[in-house]
């Protein structure tokens, strides 16, 4: 049986939840050993080459590139997994939802500290630039998620154990200490 | 605390950061500790309110009596929108949660005057009232029934009481409770407590006699008697007629409680919404202190010390439980406790506390002058006596019944007027919604429980519509302490709005049941416990109504609109919005 593919992504997160997967420390050679990885920041794979097996996701959805993203891995992946707090509820950057687009835009381009006064007030605009969201999105609610792994970071040897759980077809087990809330 | 927030509140119209930094020096507290008083609570507010706040009940039955048309009426005739203050400052219009006027929708609270059975000619001639200045109290025209006549309520509150039964509204005579208890051992009273069976009317249904027998045995110099007037459930309205009608008895059976477990003081904890009825109240207290019901040696019995001091709340469903409502009493925010210790051990001021609801007081009263055993040869096994629920919502009469405790909720609906009832909400929110099919079931703990609340829906209400508004109620009443209910409740009303908006599929409606079990099993105190309830307990016998709305054949379905969620920003940046995929 040829290995399962995997890809991944960082979308409106901080990459903590890569760090995490780095986090699995030596095993990342098991790791290797028993999947390939395909678009992904690990081995740097920009585009999708084939059909992956298990896609994860860390991060929500802040703006349009992030939306397309997901879209692109829902296409490409049998399984998709949301990785980490940003993923599931939408994390830190969901703290501006409540606060309206306006005025978070004007904070970051006009009024934020390290912008100079006497500089003339520019938004980007380009065409080139994503489009910023109203609000902060988990994603779930824009497409089908498969599985949930919870934690800001989630803990290594959870990443570790769900992806052989996966692979190997065997029970996950979730104990109380990786789920409870504070 | 409260106290002083409240005064600094209705005098100033709003608590300003100014006034926050000046009770935190004189009160020696920390200002974010005032902060968080002033922010938990629905009658306190930071901005200003206007000389004339209106608070409109937004409750579902507020809502199936035409509150939205009273609603835009208020808002055309004052100005304004709610949620704000008119641009002289004159009124605002807020929403809150139910005011335990139910039997009379739609009812609004205008400085502490309430006003029932709202009309939009009603509303008319209230803002007019308001804008030429006249008092709040005046713009009433017509009193209920009952003592809302009396000198001191003035109020046109309705009781609406239709049935009477042998224990809450009988003949009750004054100042015969404490003579009789006077002649009676401690023991004896907490022993007839338990012979009679009594359990809580506050909707917890624990045994009474065994929670004074606990706060009898907790060790201290000193004990209190707490008396929860919270009254918060939505549909609840029984113990805003007790106090009408019954206080002296309510008293009395309070002075049972602390004879009983050795207090003597007793605090009488009322809602915000009943200020109405303080002074009234005040009057029945100094009434009984003049008569010797009150005060030194009751009843001529040496050592029989009790007294009532009454605590206003301040608008907050979450104080009506027993542990958040200590914590409101003592001044701060109402935030349950951690529990053990319990209010028996560790109470008010971290003294032994019994807190019993109104009305089971007032089942104590007549307990001690009929025995125990008279009041056991009514009802059910479990459930002794009797009960009184406040019915309201789809029915010809609604109102106050005093029923015995094994009716069945077909009986109720016969003689509410509510025969084509489709589905009836038993024990407000937190309880249980019930279809046809279980109309014979009864109204007992053993059965259907409640603390009192019975709100009917008829054939034209949407049940689901009445589900969001109960889960509206939990996520604005949720105090915020843990993140299953805080959070949670959010989760639960956007899924369910998901459903109700034609968005959902089969697994949104699974994900939802499994959200309300996360909710109900993690939450800390009643509230989170019991807020996934109107949903579960629709999805279990109303499920077709969920079923009809979802769509069939998918197991993923997106609310996400691209187009909608990237037109604001685009606009702020000035460009032009590319259509997905571009
Ligand atoms: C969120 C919440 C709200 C409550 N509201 C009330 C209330 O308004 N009145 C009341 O008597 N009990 C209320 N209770 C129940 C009280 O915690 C407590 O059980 C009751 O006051 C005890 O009195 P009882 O034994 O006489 O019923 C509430 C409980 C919870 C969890
Ligand atoms: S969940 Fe935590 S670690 Fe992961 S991306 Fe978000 S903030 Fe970073
Ligand atoms: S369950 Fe809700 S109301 Fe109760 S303590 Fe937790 S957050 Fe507060």
């Amino acid at each position: 049986m040829s290995k399962p593919v995997v890809a991944t992504a960082s979308l409106a997160g901080c990459f903590g939840c890569h760090m995490s997967v780095l986090d699995i420390d030596d095993r990342i050679l098991q790791l290797i050993d028993l999947v390939e990885f395909n678009k992904s920041p690990v081995d740097d794979i920009k585009t999708f080459t084939k059909t992956c097996d298990i896609g994860i996701i860390e991060g929500g959805c802040c703006n349009s590139e992030n939306v397309e993203n997901l879209k692109e891995f829902r296409k490409h992946c049998k399984i998709l997994i949301s990785l980490g707090e940003c993923a599931i509820m939408g994390g830190l950057p969901a703290m501006r939802n409540g606060i309206p687009v306006k005025e978070c835009m004007e904070e970051a381009y006009y009024n934020c500290p390290t912008i100079d006064k006497n500089d003339p007030k520019i938004m980007p605009n380009d065409d080139e630039l994503p489009m910023i969201l109203d609000r902060v999105y988990p994603l779930h609610e824009i497409v089908k998620i498969d599985y949930y792994l919870p934690g800001c970071p989630p803990r290594a040897d959870l990443i570790w154990e769900a992806l052989v759980a996966l692979i190997t077809g065997k029970e996950l087990s979730l104990p109380y200490e990786v789920l409870k809330f504070d | 605390m409260l106290d002083v927030i409240r005064d600094v509140q209705s005098e100033t119209g709003s608590v300003s950061e100014e006034a926050i930094v000046q009770i935190a020096a004189a009160m020696n507290v920390s200002q974010v500790d005032v902060e968080g008083v002033v922010t938990f609570y629905h009658f306190f507010s930071k901005s200003p309110v206007g000389k004339y706040s209106v608070y409109l009940n937004n409750s579902a039955v507020s809502f199936m009596k035409g509150c939205a048309a009273i609603a835009k009426a208020f808002e055309q005739e004052a100005g304004c929108a709610f949620g704000k203050t008119t641009a002289d400052g004159n009124i605002g219009l807020f929403y809150t949660s139910c005011i335990g006027m139910n039997d009379q929708e739609p009812a609004a609270i205008i400085n502490d005057v309430v006003f029932t059975n709202l009309t939009v000619e009603k509303v008319k001639e209230i803002v007019a009232g308001m804008k030429a200045g006249k008092s709040a109290k005046d713009l009433v025209k017509q009193f209920g029934d009952g003592q809302n006549q009396s000198e001191l309520v003035k109020s046109m509150v309705n009781n609406n009481i239709h049935k009477k039964g042998l224990v809450l509204f009988a003949p009750f005579e004054a100042g015969s409770a404490v003579k009789k208890v006077a002649t009676m051992t401690p023991d004896a009273v907490v022993e007839e407590m338990k012979v009679s069976n009594v359990r809580g009317r506050g909707g917890a249904g624990f045994p009474t006699g065994m929670k004074w027998d606990f706060t009898r045995k907790s060790e201290g110099p000193k004990r209190y008697i707490v008396c929860n007037a919270d009254e918060g459930e939505p549909g609840t309205f029984k113990d805003r007629v007790i106090l009408t009608e019954m206080p002296q008895m309510l008293f009395e059976g309070m002075a049972v409680g602390g004879y009983a477990i050795g207090a003597d003081e007793g605090l009488l904890y009322l809602r915000a919404e009943y200020m109405y009825l303080k002074n009234y109240l005040e009057n029945v207290l100094e009434k009984m202190r003049k008569n010797n019901q009150l005060g030194k040696d009751i009843a001529g019995k040496k050592g029989f010390n009790f007294d009532i001091k009454i605590q206003m709340g301040a608008g907050a469903y979450v104080c009506g439980e027993e542990s958040a409502l200590i914590e409101s009493a003592e001044g701060k925010r109402g935030q349950p406790r951690n529990r053990p210790p319990f209010p028996a051990q560790v109470g008010f001021m971290g003294k032994p506390t019994s807190v019993n609801n109104v009305e089971t007081f007032c089942c104590a009263a007549r307990i001690v002058l009929e025995g125990g055993a008279w009041f056991a040869a009514m009802g059910t096994l479990q459930s002794k006596g009797t009960k009184l629920l406040s019915v309201s919502g789809d029915c010809k009469k609604p109102g106050i019944y005093e029923i015995e405790f094994g009716t069945t909720v077909k009986t109720l609906l016969e003689e509410c007027g509510a025969m084509d009832a489709v589905a009836v909400q038993i024990g407000g929110p937190s309880g249980t919604c019930i279809g046809k099919k279980d109309f014979g079931r009864r109204i007992c703990y053993d059965d259907l429980a409640t603390g009192g609340s019975i709100i009917v829906m008829g054939p034209k209400t949407d049940i689901l519509q009445v589900v969001h508004n109960f889960m509206e109620f939990f996520v604005e009443e949720s105090c915020g302490w843990c993140v299953p209910c805080r959070a949670g409740n959010k989760i639960l009303t956007e899924r369910l709005e998901k459903i109700m908006h034609g968005k959902g599929s089969a697994t949104d409606l699974t994900e939802l049941e499994s959200w309300c079990a996360i909710v109900k099993s993690m939450s800390r105190c009643g509230l989170g416990q019991t807020s996934p309830n109107p949903i579960l307990t629709t999805i279990q016998n109303f499920r077709e109504l969920y079923e009809a709305k979802i769509q069939k054949g998918k197991d993923y379905v997106s609310e996400f609109d691209f187009a909608a969620a990237v037109k604001e920003s685009c606009a702020v940046a000035n460009r032009k919005p590319l259509s997905e995929g571009h």
